[in-house]
C-alpha cells in the first residue's frame, strides 16, 4: 500500500515541525515527509488524500482509559472503545487493569492482546496491576507481566494505600525500569466522599473529599520516590496543592510525572449542582481555583500528559442517587476537541498541546509512537483546527454516553484517523476546501 | 383561600422557596391547627385524591404525621416501606418511581437515605412530590413546622436569634432550617464541635460557635438536633459522655440564652446525650410536643396547596391558580 497525504499542515511535536506539505506512507510506515510531497510530484500508482490544509499530526496516544472487557461488556468492549477512539483521533489506547478478572496475570494480558488483534482498529495496550487483585497487599509478577506486554503498573482507580507496598513496588520495578502509576488519593480521607469538600457539598448534603486527600498521598509518594529512585507517575491530578507537590518533585530531579484529563481543566465542581451524576468523577471536580491551577500546570510543564480518563458507565450506574452513582466520564471521543480549547484559549501553543497527547505519553510508556518520524508507524490524525461544532454525546460511537458535555460548543474536529497506514475513521461529510 | 400564591409543583426543599411561598404555607397551616383541635377533624378537600408515602428509610413520626394529614383532608393514603437494604438490589429507584407513577397518585411523599434521591424521583413522575427527608440534604416540612411553632409563640420570625446545636454536618433538618430562617430574616448560629460542622458552613450565612455558652448567648430559640450516630463515620466525637458534657443542653448551659428562650427538638430525642430531661420536659420553655402538633397542620397545608396546583394544571375545575 502506497498512500500520500498532501496539502496538509504537518504537525510533529517531537521534532517541532509545523509546515505545509505532505506525508508518504509505504505499507505501515511513514516513508517520507515534507513540502516536496505534492500531487504533481507523485508517481501515478500512489493513491493520494487531499488534506485541504487541515492539520496532520501523529495519532493521539491515550494513556488512561477503561475497556470494561473482560467483565463488563455491557458498558464497553475492546471493539466499541476502539471504534470510539478512532472517531476521536486516538490511535493507541492504554487500559487500566480494573477489569474482571483483574489484569494481574499474564493470561489476561494475552486475552486483551488477542481481542485487540481480532478487532484490529487502533493499537490497544494494557497496564498490569501493581498488587494482586488490586488488593494493595502482594505485588504481581511485574517482570512477567511486562514481558507479556503490560506497559506499566497501576492499581487503577485504587490508590496503593500501604506505604511499604508502594516502596517495594517502586523499588522492585527499577529492575525492569517499569513505571508505577498512582491514583493519588488517600483512601481514608476520601472514604465515603462523593464530591469536592466545600460549600456546594454542604448545600447538597453530600460528603466531601478534601484536596488534602490528594496532596497527602502525593507528598508521601514524593518521599518514597526519593527513597527508592523509582519511576512514578501521578494520574489525573486535580488540585492546586497536589500540583505544587508534583512541581517540587520535578525540581528535585525525581522521576516523577503527572497527567490530567479534560474534566479537570474544562469543568469545575459546579457541574455537580442538581446532583448531576454524569459529572461525578474520581478524584472529584474541584473549585475554579483548582481548575485554573491545572491549566497553569499544563502551561508550565508540571503536567506532562493529557489523557481521556475514559470511564464508560451504563444508565444503571448513573441514573441513581448521587452517592450511589459510579464515578467516571466517557472521554475518548471528546479528548481532542476539549484539549483544543487550551489552544484556542491561548493557554498552549498547538505543538506543545499535541505533545502532551502524543510524544509525551509515548515516551513515558516506552512506545515508538506519537511522532511523524520517517520509519515510524503511520498512525495519524487529520483534524480541522477551527471548525466550530457542538459535542453530541448522545450520538456518540462508544457504548456508554456518560459525559456532561452534550451541546458544548467546541472548535476543532477530527476528519480522519489512520493506524499503520489503514484509514480507520473518516468523517462523513467532506471538509470544506 | 383561592388567591394563595404558591408557584411550586413539588416541595423538594426550602432552597428556591421565597418568603411569600413560605408565608403562604404557614398562613394556611394556621387554619389547620384550629381544625385539628376540633372534635371532628375530617374535611373533604382531598376526597378522591391519592397520597402515597414512600419511605426508603424507617420513620414513625414523619410518616404518621403525613398519613394523618392526608386522611384528615379526606385523601386515600397508602404507606409503602422499602427496606434500605433492598435499595441496592433488584428494582432501581427510577423503576420504583415509574411503577408508582403508573398508579396515578396525586402526591408522593418520599423519604430516602441519599441526598438528591427525592429530586431524582420528582423528575420521573407526573404527580406532586414532597420531600420527607433526603440524606443530609433537606427536610422542608420539618423546617416549616418549626417556623410555624416559632411564629405562633413569638409572633414573628424576622429579627430573631436562633441557635441550631449539635450534629449539623449530618442533619437535613439543620440545612432546611438554616435556609428557611435565613429567608425569613432571622439570624442563625450553629453551635457544634468542629467535627460536626459541615465544610464552609459560614458560607451559608450562619455564625459558627464551638462553645455553648457563647453560642447560646441571648438567643430567642435553642434548636437541638438529634445526634445521628447511625450516620457517623470515623471518630467524630470521642464519647456520648463527653458530648453531653460540652454540647448537651441542660439548665446550666441554657442560662446563656434569653430567659424566655424556647427549646426545640425535631425528635426523636436522645435524652442524656444531646438534651437533659429536665430541660426537654420544662413545660414553660420546651415546645417539643407543639412541634409535633404543628407538623400535622403544616403537612395538611402542603398537601392542600400541591393538590390545588395539580387541579389547576389539569384544568379540572376551571380555576386558574398555580400558574402565577
Amino acid at each position: 500500500m502506497r498512500r500520500a497525504f498532501v496539502n496538509a499542515r504537518l504537525l510533529d511535536p517531537a521534532s517541532g515541525l509545523d509546515q505545509t506539505g505532505g506525508l508518504l506512507v509505504l505499507g505501515e510506515k511513514i516513508a517520507d515527509i515534507g513540502p516536496h510531497i505534492r500531487p504533481d510530484q507523485l508517481s501515478p500508482d500512489i493513491e493520494w488524500v487531499d488534506c485541504h490544509g487541515h492539520c496532520l499530526a501523529p495519532g493521539l496516544v491515550d494513556m488512561r482509559t477503561q475497556f470494561r472487557e473482560p467483565g463488563e461488556e455491557h458498558k464497553e468492549t475492546i471493539d466499541s472503545i476502539s471504534r470510539a477512539a478512532a472517531t476521536g483521533g486516538i490511535t493507541a489506547l492504554v487500559g487500566l487493569p480494573n477489569t474482571r478478572p483483574v489484569i494481574d496475570d499474564v493470561a489476561v494480558v494475552e486475552f486483551v492482546a488477542r481481542r485487540a488483534r481480532e478487532v484490529k482498529l487502533v493499537k490497544v495496550f494494557v497496564y498490569g496491576a501493581v498488587t494482586r487483585g488490586l488488593e494493595g497487599k502482594n505485588l504481581t509478577e511485574l517482570g512477567l507481566l511486562r514481558e507479556a506486554g503490560a506497559l506499566a503498573f497501576t492499581d487503577g482507580l485504587k490508590a496503593v494505600r500501604d506505604a511499604q507496598v508502594m516502596r517495594n513496588a517502586l523499588s522492585y520495578a527499577k529492575a525492569f525500569d517499569a513505571l508505577i502509576i498512582q491514583h493519588p488519593e488517600d483512601p481514608d480521607l476520601a472514604e465515603g466522599g462523593h464530591m469536592n469538600e466545600g460549600e456546594l457539598a454542604t448545600r447538597l448534603g453530600l460528603a466531601g473529599i478534601p484536596a488534602a486527600a490528594e496532596s497527602i498521598l502525593l507528598e508521601r509518594d514524593r518521599r518514597l520516590v526519593a527513597l527508592t529512585g523509582g519511576r512514578y507517575h501521578a494520574a489525573h491530578v486535580s488540585s492546586g496543592e497536589g500540583l505544587e507537590i508534583v512541581r517540587r518533585a520535578k525540581s528535585q530531579g525525581l522521576r516523577f510525572t503527572a497527567d490530567t484529563a479534560p474534566p479537570y481543566f474544562a469543568l469545575n465542581e459546579l457541574e455537580v449542582e442538581d446532583y448531576r451524576t454524569f459529572a461525578k468523577v474520581s478524584p472529584p471536580l474541584r473549585s475554579e481555583q483548582d481548575r485554573m491551577a491545572v491549566v497553569q500546570a499544563l502551561k508550565d510543564g508540571t503536567i506532562d500528559v493529557i489523557a481521556s480518563d475514559h470511564a464508560p458507565h451504563d444508565q444503571e450506574s448513573k441514573r441513581i442517587p448521587f452517592a450511589q452513582a459510579e464515578p467516571g466520564i466517557a472521554g475518548v471521543e471528546t479528548l481532542l476537541p476539549l484539549a483544543l480549547e487550551l489552544y484556542h484559549d491561548g493557554v498552549l501553543p498547538l505543538l506543545d498541546l499535541l505533545a502532551k497527547m502524543t510524544v509525551a505519553p509515548a515516551r513515558l510508556l516506552g512506545l515508538e509512537l506519537g511522532t511523524l518520524g520517517i520509519g515510524r508507524p503511520a498512525d495519524l490524525v487529520l483534524f480541522d483546527l477551527d471548525r466550530p461544532w457542538r459535542l453530541n454525546v448522545k450520538g456518540g460511537i462508544g457504548k456508554s454516553k456518560n459525559a456532561p458535555y452534550d451541546g458544548r460548543p467546541v472548535q476543532g474536529q477530527v476528519r480522519m484517523t489512520v493506524v499503520d497506514g489503514r484509514i480507520v475513521y473518516q468523517a462523513a461529510e467532506k471538509p470544506e476546501g | 383561600m383561592d388567591d394563595i400564591l404558591f408557584p411550586h409543583q413539588h416541595i423538594l426543599g426550602i432552597e428556591g422557596m421565597g418568603p411569600d411561598a413560605i408565608t403562604a404555607i404557614l398562613d394556611l397551616s394556621e387554619s389547620y391547627v384550629a381544625l385539628n383541635r376540633q372534635r371532628d377533624k375530617k374535611r373533604g378537600d382531598l376526597r378522591g385524591r391519592t397520597v402515597i408515602n414512600v419511605f426508603f428509610e424507617s420513620s414513625t413520626r414523619t410518616r404518621t404525621s403525613f398519613e394523618l394529614a392526608g386522611k384528615r383532608l379526606g385523601a386515600d393514603v397508602i404507606n409503602i416501606a422499602v427496606e434500605a437494604s433492598a435499595i441496592n438490589k433488584g428494582e432501581t429507584l427510577l423503576d420504583t418511581a415509574m411503577t408508582l407513577n403508573a398508579m396515578h397518585p396525586d402526591v408522593l411523599v418520599v423519604r430516602h437515605p441519599f441526598s438528591g434521591a427525592v429530586q431524582l424521583i420528582s423528575e420521573k413522575v407526573e404527580c406532586a412530590v414532597i420531600n420527607a427527608g433526603d440524606g443530609w440534604h433537606e427536610h422542608p416540612t420539618q423546617a416549616l413546622l418549626d417556623a410555624l411553632t416559632i411564629r405562633r409563640r413569638l409572633g414573628r420570625l424576622a429579627g430573631l436569634d436562633v441557635a441550631i446545636c449539635g450534629d449539623v454536618a449530618h442533619s437535613r433538618v439543620a440545612r432546611s432550617n438554616i435556609l428557611l430562617l435565613h429567608t425569613m430574616g432571622a439570624f442563625v448560629r450553629v453551635v457544634a464541635p468542629p467535627t460536626l460542622v459541615p465544610a464552609d458552613a459560614d458560607r451559608l450565612g450562619v455564625d459558627v460557635y464551638h462553645d455553648m455558652a457563647e453560642g447560646l448567648k441571648d438567643v430567642d430559640i435553642v434548636m437541638m438536633l438529634r445526634i445521628q450516630t447511625e450516620r457517623m463515620r470515623g471518630s467524630l466525637i470521642p464519647s456520648q459522655r463527653e458530648y453531653f458534657r460540652y454540647y448537651g443542653l441542660d439548665a446550666e448551659k441554657l442560662k446563656a440564652a434569653k430567659p424566655d428562650a424556647l427549646i426545640m427538638h425535631p425528635g426523636p430525642m436522645n435524652r442524656g446525650i444531646e438534651i437533659d430531661s429536665d430541660v426537654a420536659d420544662d413545660i414553660n420553655r420546651s415546645v417539643i410536643p407543639e412541634q409535633v402538633e404543628m407538623g400535622v397542620a403544616v403537612r395538611m397545608a402542603c398537601l392542600d396547596l400541591l393538590t390545588r396546583n395539580v387541579i389547576a394544571n389539569y384544568g379540572e375545575d376551571g380555576t386558574d391558580g398555580g400558574d402565577a
